[in-house]
């Protein structure tokens, strides 16, 4: 029988230390923790001293003091009486408006794009193509001042639309109007009553996903074939406008009109908002048509063939087959893309819109001269809803993906 | 036999017919279009409608090019030329073309020599670009930024050049002690530059740890974060404190025990050198060749430069130099210690988190607090380094992606031969990785390029900026606004396209795998 004998146990030298893969890791860490304090003592004591000398010090007490600035879009109410905090949170939301509508708007653009560039007329598919190289190919901060000098320059000053004789003319039966002050939109008015349409109308969606389940569930269980589309569509609209007009008309609009030298009632959106959403769809919309062609053509053909040879129609295949695959290689890179917008929405201080970059980061951080703490919020801003997006992405992402057994 | 089919059969064919051709409805361009336009409801229907959108376009934007006036002095002339025709102003590209692409303060009697910059920057980057041409002329791509700073900012040749001389002196003394010099003498270098370091660390960490006390005690206790941060300060100064002793200790044990390889003592030894000459030989000896044979261009300051050579410049030198950080920032991300590790993960993620406005704030209004009061780095200076780190922390996501796609077997393959990490990473995993990840690193580049405009919100006359500024508030030529922003557009989109067209060239030359 042969006996193991324990290794010769190392006394342990210092050498050890930098010549043994054990303990060299440890080492190294500690060198550069070591080297982490230094730079903070540097970097700490260079700010300490600098703020000593410019007679500063770093404190938030100004989100409490008077703003004194007007924000010309607000979501919130808010006046030049107001805080720098209320005007931060003002921004932030305004921030968050021109994100969403801009994420929501470059994802239809993206997708007809991105399929449109793959069909099989050859016009449709240059044009589509040369629509993404121009708009992915300039910088997103000139495609967001062209717009804006379109919005600013080709567009009516509100007094052309006086007179007999006007030069300009409102949309959509009068209830639109595009000019150089912004476009002015119908806004609602909620009378009394009107909650119960709003109800209707999401309880009518909350209808929409049960019937779609329900479909979807008369298609497993007895494999029939339920139509979803125009049920779905009417369940939409036809419950809120009967209970619109069954309770006599709780939610009026309220329509812009022309008087004295500018429109005033209905909604005005600013040019800004609509030159920096526009700019982010159009811009952004390129690149997701890219990664929606990409994620189409991932698809192996053997799968629109083999839908084809089940005898499944062009539309189907591409419903039922070919979407539901591509959509795990689109969203990963779609993700980025809405991040992208959320951090270009900052442009928004080019065009003069009152997003968080132009509240904090802008007039409040001139006004007060607090650079330190405004561009660390805003930093920290930005980081926060960035990390929510990609958490709240990335659960649906592992909701979609490929789930292997 | 024939000859009575012959006499039956009146007429015998005795050649092929030759294929009549095709209907005109099958064949050629008719064929085309009935295929590519025409070829059901629906696309009929797409085709009429891009038709008319196209046609629309055409007739709005033709005639604007057609009478384009290219002779005037402002707007209102151009306007007057025109005589209320549809037409453009392109007369503004003439007379401001100098500032948009230089901006308005460098010397004009210096174009010439951006111009020759730009014309080598050609030259030195091809042959990093294609990998077909001779690979000495990456002597010349080594040797370019030095020519290209003399070019650009002017002054005396010599200062580059006794920098790039420098440089090689440092190497040369690396390669030196490394391999060249016996081991007994090495080993009283060793000594000596461990001993000189030890103490000069130790010295080092003393300094901080009283520096820390000081943040510290000016930090205070006053509300909840001030104590907290009171508190850590505290901490890391006790650290510093008691670690200066035994810190210089071990670092100057580690250079001196170090001689027999020679690895770590060349390094130090190396660093050490570089810093005693970049701080007491440069300007000496510089001013020194320059007295005895001046070379001088005119020096232009850097907040001097402007138009799209600033968007190239900063391009240029952001994208160079964020590539060899983010390959560091890759790797750190990869290493199995947690606090390297841990580093990188926050450094990339919070530069992904927030837009580069935010940081072109920093580098605009905070980082000067950040650095020692008598050190004057200028604001072009300050926006490379955001921008270098910005672009760093999304190359070493891209890099980062490369070095997961490699096999496993490739890392353990380089065990098994032996390699140590160095090695391994410098041999088998970079190249392999960096290939991988090459035309994601061009994306990166193409993004960085044209987020270079940004700096136009910070007040840098870039080629937005100067339009923005002193093109469109000039008495001449106040709103010009297609003509100018139609420029600026087509600048990009030249340089842009032709990037992103050479990273799918790339893609298709390095694509060794078989389909």
């Amino acid at each position: 029988m042969t006996t193991i004998a324990d290794p010769h146990k190392e006394s342990f030298r210092l050498s050890m230390l930098l010549n043994d893969t054990r303990y060299r890791s440890l080492t190294f860490q500690f060198i550069a923790l070591v080297a982490i304090i230094a730079t903070m003592a540097f970097i700490g004591g260079n700010l300490v001293r600098n703020l000593a000398e410019a007679g500063l010090n770093i404190s938030y007490d100004f989100l409490g003091a008077q703003a004194g600035y007007d924000i010309n879009q607000r979501p919130i109410s808010y006046d030049s009486q107001d805080t720098h905090g209320r005007a931060a949170m003002v921004g932030l939301l305004n921030t968050l408006i021109v994100a969403v509508l801009g994420c929501v708007t470059a994802t239809i653009i993206g997708v007809v794009a991105g399929v449109l560039r793959l069909s099989p007329n050859w016009l449709v598919r240059k044009i589509m193509a040369f629509y993404v190289e121009i708009f992915r190919n300039v910088p997103v901060l000139i495609w967001i001042l062209i717009i804006f000098s379109i919005m600013i320059n080709a567009t009516p000053a509100p007094r052309a639309f006086r007179g007999d004789n006007a030069t300009a003319s409102m949309w959509l039966f009068d209830s639109i109007a595009v000019t150089n002050r912004g476009v002015y939109l119908p806004a609602p008015i909620w009378g009394p009553g009107s909650l119960l349409v709003v109800g209707v109308f999401l309880a009518s969606i909350v209808g929409i996903f049960m019937y779609r389940r329900y479909a979807r569930k008369q298609l497993f269980d007895h494999g029939k074939m339920v139509p979803t589309f125009w049920p779905s569509v009417a369940l939409f609209f036809i419950p809120a406008i009967l209970a619109q007009i069954v309770l006599g008309s709780p939610i009026t609009l309220d329509y812009p009109a022309l008087k004295g030298f500018n429109f005033q009632g209905g909604a005005q959106i600013r040019g800004s908002l609509i030159a920096l959403w526009f700019a982010l769809a159009i811009y952004t919309g390129a690149f997701i048509a890219e990664n929606v062609r990409a994620g189409i053509l991932a698809i192996s053909k053997g799968q629109s063939e083999a839908a084809g040879a089940l005898g499944l129609r062009p539309g189907r295949i591409m419903n039922l087959v070919i979407l539901p695959q591509a959509l795990r290689v689109i969203i990963p890179p779609l993700i980025s893309q809405y991040l992208n917008i959320t951090k270009n929405s900052s442009l928004a201080i080019a065009v003069g819109y009152m997003d968080l970059t132009g509240t904090l980061g802008g007039i409040t951080l001139l006004q007060t001269g607090r650079a330190i703490e405004s561009v660390l919020l805003l930093m920290l801003f930005y980081l926060i809803i960035s990390l929510a997006i990609s958490f709240f992405m990335n659960i649906y992402n592992n909701s979609m993906k490929l789930k292997e057994r | 036999m024939s000859d009575t089919h012959a006499q039956t059969v009146a007429f015998v064919r005795e050649t092929q017919i030759p294929p009549s051709p095709p209907p005109v409805t099958e064949a050629g361009a008719v064929k085309w279009v009935r295929e590519n336009l025409f070829s059901g409801v629906f696309n009929t229907v797409l085709t009429l409608v891009a038709i008319y959108f196209v046609a629309r376009f055409a007739v709005f934007v033709f005639p604007w090019f057609y009478n384009g006036v290219w002779e005037a002095s402002s707007r209102k002339e151009c306007l007057d030329i025109l005589d209320g025709a549809t037409g453009a102003c392109f007369a503004v590209l003439v007379d401001r073309w100098d500032h948009l692409v230089f901006g308005f303060k460098y010397p004009p009697d210096g174009y010439w020599r951006i111009l020759v910059a730009f014309i080598l920057l050609v030259v030195a980057a091809a042959p990093a670009l294609f990998a077909s041409l001779p690979r000495k002329l990456l002597f010349f791509t080594a040797f370019y930024p030095f020519l290209a700073f003399w070019l650009i900012w002017g002054g005396s040749l010599w200062f580059p050049l006794t920098i790039l001389g420098l440089i090689i002196a440092t190497v040369l003394v690396f390669r030196l002690i490394s391999a060249q010099i016996p081991v007994n003498f090495r080993q009283i270098v060793s000594a000596v530059i461990g001993g000189i370091c030890g103490i000069g660390l130790a010295y080092l960490l003393f300094i901080g740890a009283k520096e820390l006390v000081f943040i510290a005690n000016s930090v205070g206790t006053e509300g909840a974060i001030a104590t907290i941060a009171y508190g850590v300060f505290w901490v890391m100064a006790v650290f510093a404190f008691v670690f200066c002793v035994p810190m210089g200790i071990f670092v100057g044990y580690a250079i001196y025990n170090s001689f027999e390889d020679g690895g770590l003592v060349s390094i130090v030894a190396s660093l050490l050198f570089a810093y005693v000459a970049f701080s007491f030989l440069l300007a000496p000896i510089w001013m020194a060749l320059n007295s005895v044979v001046p070379i001088e261009l005119e020096a232009v300051a850097s907040r001097d430069m402007g138009g799209f050579m600033l968007n190239m410049l900063l391009g240029t030198i952001c994208v160079s130099l964020s590539v060899p950080l983010g390959i560091l920032l890759a790797l750190g991300r990869q290493s199995p210690m947690p606090l390297i590790k841990g580093v990188c993960v926050v450094f990339i993620e919070f530069i992904r988190g927030v837009p580069l406005i935010t940081l072109l704030f920093v580098a605009n209004v905070m980082l000067a607090y950040f650095l020692p009061p008598e050190s004057n780095f200028d604001l072009i200076l300050r926006v490379i380094i955001m921008i270098t780190l910005f672009s760093a922390a999304y190359i070493a996501e891209v890099i980062r992606g490369g070095l997961a796609a490699l096999p496993k077997g490739q890392y353990e393959a380089a065990d098994s031969l032996g390699l140590n990490y160095n090695q391994a990473t410098r041999l088998i995993i970079l190249p392999q990785a960096l290939k991988i990840s090459i035309p994601g690193i061009v994306n990166v580049a193409v993004g960085l390029f044209k987020d270079t405009t940004l700096v136009s919100i910070i007040s840098m006359f870039d080629l937005v900026g100067m339009i923005r500024g002193p093109i469109q508030n000039s008495t001449e030529w106040t709103s010009v606004y297609w003509e100018v922003y139609g420029f600026g557009a087509l600048l990009f989109f030249v340089v842009c396209y032709s990037i992103s067209q050479y990273s799918q060239w790339l893609e298709r030359q390095l694509n060794t795998s078989h389909h």
